[in-house]
């Protein structure tokens, strides 16, 4: 079966390359329904495939640019990217991945950094996990008044409402974003897209997963525009990261090539599927999303912390991880194949004139 | 109309390359990282140039990288779209409008 593996020019690893197709499918497919890169879930997933370390992540942020390329096109025809308010966020994500990408350095000085950022970076998944839920059931709760007291819930009702009280912070100059629907100060974007930079920087990592809940929670803009505008930024950090990881040699075209087949696939599958699921229900499942991060990162602690059962440990992260993308591949897919089997039968339905 | 766009993106687009990768350039440290050289010799064809590339100069290996990689999700996202399309599916408008 030598046909179904590659030899990788850069690292020289023998890669074996349906992996590669599989993997980009599936990253594409949650990068496009949720807006994030996926660098959680590719990373471990081209280590097991084969690829030393340095090559996975700088091969993992090189591939994020493509699949968010192709999601950000087909959100953008949707209606669901916000440009003004991504390019205002640029300017805080530059500034926070650089002074958190300094930060980084210092702890280095200091050591244990794994531990550190690790932890950091559970409680913070432990927070967003709480943020999403908690949101969930106050918004059910909402629904449920309204229902008791013969109403309907307005639908853009939302549980947690803190945007609404950073909105009312009004320093010059005051912007109107008009597709996400936000009217704020300019410096609350740029504010919060530092704090998500900064924090990606200091955790190593692209920032969909923080800023997707930084713009629903604090900016306040809908589920669906979260999500385009989220993949607008990480087109535009991805290429960065691109840049910075090739020139330091660190990045597998090839493999970024043939993950590019199965992840624009995906990427297209999960942007369209956004069509056909409220923007509730794509909370519920990024924060199951970000609950299973939250899991391997904890068995990564416990493994660094009991070297005896690190073999066991580390086995168990990669099988959850895995078993995570699959699981939400297929939700996606299911929602997919459905809406767009009620979209054909709604079409072919004839036009009754009354 | 559309060649212009398209002329006009691809444009944006390596000029966009050009400055990531200088910004790269102004801001490379001297750094102790470790050196990996490919293997060339285990090649042939392209990919045995890529590998001299590689290790010739990581400025070009670079920008072709960060070239190629968009180019080819526009022209995947280009194909699969159009895929999608014959399916069925409206691509253009999404009626939902909820948080």
């Amino acid at each position: 079966m030598d046909w179904l593996h590659v030899l990788m020019p850069v690292s020289g690893a023998l890669i074996f390359w349906p992996g590669l197709v599989v993997l980009g499918f599936g990253v594409g497919m949650i990068g496009g329904f949720f807006g994030m890169g996926g660098g959680w879930m590719v990373t471990p997933g081209l280590n097991i495939l084969g690829f030393p370390m340095a090559f996975a992540i700088g091969t993992d942020i090189a591939q994020m640019s493509g699949p968010s390329l192709v999601s950000t096109l087909r959100h953008g025809k949707f209606g669901n990217v916000d440009y003004k308010l991504g390019l205002t966020m640029v300017i805080g994500t530059v500034g926070g991945l650089e002074v958190g990408a300094r930060m980084i350095m210092w702890l280095e000085r200091i050591g244990q950094i794994d531990l550190y950022v690790r932890s950091a970076y559970l409680v913070l998944l432990t927070l967003i996990a709480w943020l999403v839920f908690a949101d969930i059931s106050k918004r059910r709760k909402k629904e449920r008044a309204a229902l008791a007291s013969g109403r309907k819930l307005d639908a853009l009702a939302t549980g947690i409402e803190w945007h609404k009280t950073l909105h009312k912070i009004k320093i010059p100059p005051v912007v109107h974003f008009k597709r996400a629907g936000v009217r704020c100060s300019i410096w609350l974007p740029i504010a919060v897209s530092f704090f998500t930079g900064w924090l990606a920087g200091v955790l190593g990592i692209g920032g969909g997963l923080v800023r997707m809940p930084a713009l629903i929670y604090l900016i306040g803009c809908p589920t669906h525009i979260a999500v385009g505008t989220d993949l607008f930024e990480i087109v535009i950090s991805g290429l960065y990261g691109t840049a910075s990881y090739s020139y330091k040699g660190r990045t597998e075209l090839l493999a970024a090539l043939i993950m590019l087949v199965g992840a624009s696939i995906g990427a297209q599958i999960g942007s369209i599927a956004t069509k056909y699921v409220k923007g509730y229900g794509i909370r519920i499942f990024f924060g199951f999303a970000v609950v299973g991060c939250g899991v391997s990162i904890l068995l990564k602690i416990a493994a660094a912390a009991l070297p005896s059962l690190r073999h066991i440990l580390d086995n168990c992260a990669a099988v959850l991880i895995l078993g995570l993308v699959s699981a939400l591949s297929l939700y996606i897919l299911t929602k997919f194949v459905l809406g767009v089997r009620e979209e054909r039968a709604q079409r072919k339905q004839p036009l009754v004139h009354v | 109309m559309r060649t212009q766009a398209l002329k006009l993106r691809l444009r944006l687009m390596s000029w966009f390359a050009m400055v990531l990768l200088t910004a790269q350039v102004l801001a490379a440290e001297s750094s102790d990282a470790a050196v990996i050289v490919a293997d060339s010799r285990k090649f042939t064809g392209w990919q045995a140039r890529w590998a001299n590339l590689y290790n010739e100069s990581h400025f070009w290996f670079a920008l072709i990288t960060v070239i190629i990689l968009p180019v080819t999700a526009l022209i995947l996202g280009r194909l699969t779209g159009w895929f999608m399309a014959r399916l069925g599916i409206n691509l253009r408008s999404r009626e939902l409008a909820e948080h």
